[in-house]
């Protein structure tokens, strides 16, 4: 790799970083509201349209890491890193099925967070605090990989040659982040995401039309790939024997994973109704297909032979395919793709410190002027956090917590998505089985060197997840049952039935 | 409230792309991308018009 510093290409960087700034404060003037309640600052007033919404979810689903690390898998495995596009294919819907009722529901009774649900639903103090837990442990090394993204383009645009250097710009960055993110809430990420995902559109178009054309056209690329991993002994273009239940399972569990997120829940209940999130479940795929063919990026790095390993290989084929302004065009895409989550994951971990840990268990009597506050200042510690995480610390810390993270942040579906329909579970079995799943999941992933597959004897590897999912249902309804067999009184319910439905149901 | 029967479809791409054995081959060929490829690109064209008539059946 080369470590001269592409000054054309930083300097275009620094154009885009400095526009997409001067957004990030002039959000808090967009769609005008007194931004010291939560569900202004924190929720954007739940009133953005299918177009924002579609804006926002799909730069907050597809992060400046994916755009790195999916290419990377694919670069090191071949079809086996696919599993990202089955994986979109199916959450889309389950986001129809399960994203308007959770909106419905949470519009009702002024849900901002998945744990203010679970209180609601089961009135279960410790449940709710195990989903706000569990959300926010999820999101802080996620978090932290957006910062890997952004460092990893900073080195191959030259400052990994220059001591410290893609630290500091990383640090500029994110300070500068953090401030506006803090003024103007979650307007600030919805705002920047318009600029960031017409980049990010705009470089993989260019990027998959001249990269191919240079490389003698996706058969040749495709041909490439297959002769290397032939040679390399393993991967393969083609799933192997064995492959095939890993892949299909990490991409089921996966699915279901993504929208208990704290990011996808603050995103989704940021939209204006349930029509939004249905119109949205129809033209999110759209984003996948982008997510599709930056995968393949992963084959063109194979057959151009690019000079890197690892995350590194997509910047190194942008900085050596593309005339050096373009590649400077494409790094920022990609360096500005990781802000958008970043704001946004630390505004659903700062809504879910803010309501469901500071307001039950230090201070119940918070104005809503306060609980913005609160909210404001979590949301600065937990990106300081997130940056201190990836300085200090090893990257691959990072790595096997955000793996696990999604294990864990599995381990609420029964809470949530089944919430959402049925409220046959008792809240203290849910919480039971939460434990059970959170313990087998770690335990599982730990006895295999934190990889996400566990071989389960007479099946294959199957996503630990769904492993730790199993087990998390069969707790979880054990104890409902033996529970309703003993007949013990059922906790209210803050909601209705009828909550879920959408407001014109009720009406007709 | 009447259940929207037309939900069972969405069903369909569970079936379509986590039963691998159903798409993991090279042939044929389209454009130079072997049929694992171009099946699971053509999954996502086919997914909005799908929700879009499921979520059609749900306002009738």
């Amino acid at each position: 790799m080369s470590t001269a510093v592409h000054w054309t290409a930083w300097s275009v960087f620094a154009f885009f970083f400095a526009l997409v700034t001067v957004l990030g404060f002039v959000a808090a003037r967009w769609k005008k509201a007194d931004l010291n309640h939560l569900h202004e600052w924190g929720l954007g007033g739940r009133r953005f349209g299918t177009g924002i919404t579609w804006f926002l979810l799909g730069g907050d689903l597809y992060t400046a890491y994916t755009v790195i690390a999916v290419p990377a898998l694919v670069y090191a495995t071949g079809a086996y890193g696919f599993f990202a596009l089955p994986y979109t294919i199916v959450a889309f819907p389950v986001f129809y099925v399960f994203a308007p009722r959770l909106w419905n529901v949470c519009h009702r009774h002024s849900y901002v967070t998945l744990a203010d649900f679970a209180q609601g639903r089961y009135d279960n103090r410790r449940l709710a605090l195990a989903v706000a837990l569990t959300g926010v442990l999820a999101t802080l090394p996620y978090i932290a990989l957006q910062l890997v993204g952004m460092q990893v383009v900073f080195e191959a645009m030259g400052f990994g040659g220059v001591r410290g250097g893609a630290e500091i710009a990383l640090i500029v960055a994110f300070v500068v982040l953090a401030v506006y993110t803090y003024t103007s809430g979650l307007r600030a990420p919805a705002m920047i995401a318009f600029v960031k995902d017409t980049m990010i559109y705009i470089f993989v178009i260019a990027a998959v039309i001249v990269i191919p054309a240079k490389l003698g056209g996706y058969g040749a690329i495709f041909a490439a790939a297959d002769h290397a991993f032939a040679a390399r002994g393993s991967g393969g273009i083609l799933l192997h024997a064995g492959q095939a239940m890993p892949y299909a399972t990490l991409a089921f569990g996966s699915a279901l994973a993504l929208f208990l997120y704290p990011h996808a829940a603050t995103g989704m209940l940021a939209a204006s109704n349930g029509g939004t999130l249905r119109r949205n479940a129809m033209l999110l795929p759209i984003y996948s297909v982008l997510l599709g063919l930056i995968a393949l990026m992963g084959y063109m790095a194979i057959a151009a032979q690019v000079d890197a390993k690892g995350t590194a290989i997509v910047p190194a084929l942008i900085l050596q395919s593309l005339p050096e302004w373009f590649a400077g065009f494409c790094c920022a895409a990609i360096a500005l793709g990781a802000l958008v989550p970043a704001a946004i994951m630390s505004i659903g971990a700062a809504n879910l410190v803010t309501r469901n840990i500071w307001r039950p268990y230090i201070n119940a009597n918070m104005t809503p002027a306060q609980e913005a506050h609160v909210a404001k200042v979590t949301s600065l510690v937990v990106k300081f956090g997130a940056l201190a995480f990836v300085v200090f610390l090893p990257l691959h810390f990072a790595i096997d917590l955000q793996l696990l993270g999604g294990i864990w942040i599995l381990q609420v579906f029964p809470a949530i998505a089944c919430g959402l329909f049925t409220r046959w579970f008792r809240g203290n079995a849910l919480l039971a089985g939460w434990a059970a799943g959170m313990a087998l999941g770690t335990a599982l992933s730990a006895s295999v060197g934190m990889k996400p597959v566990f071989a389960l004897p007479g099946i294959g590897g199957v996503y630990i997840g769904l492993i730790a999912l199993a087990a998390n249902f069969t707790v979880a309804a054990l104890i409902t049952a033996i529970a309703n067999a003993r007949g013990k009184l059922h906790r209210t319910d803050a909601t209705a039935a009828i909550d879920y439905e959408d407001a014109v149901a009720v009406r007709s | 409230m009447a259940v929207n029967r037309r939900l069972w479809l969405l069903a369909l791409p569970f079936l379509g792309t986590l039963i691998v054995p159903l798409y993991d081959a090279r042939e044929p060929y389209l454009f130079g991308f072997p049929f694992f490829y171009w099946y699971l690109f053509a999954w996502l064209l086919v997914l909005p018009p799908l929700v879009w008539f499921v979520d059609r059946g749900r306002r009738q």
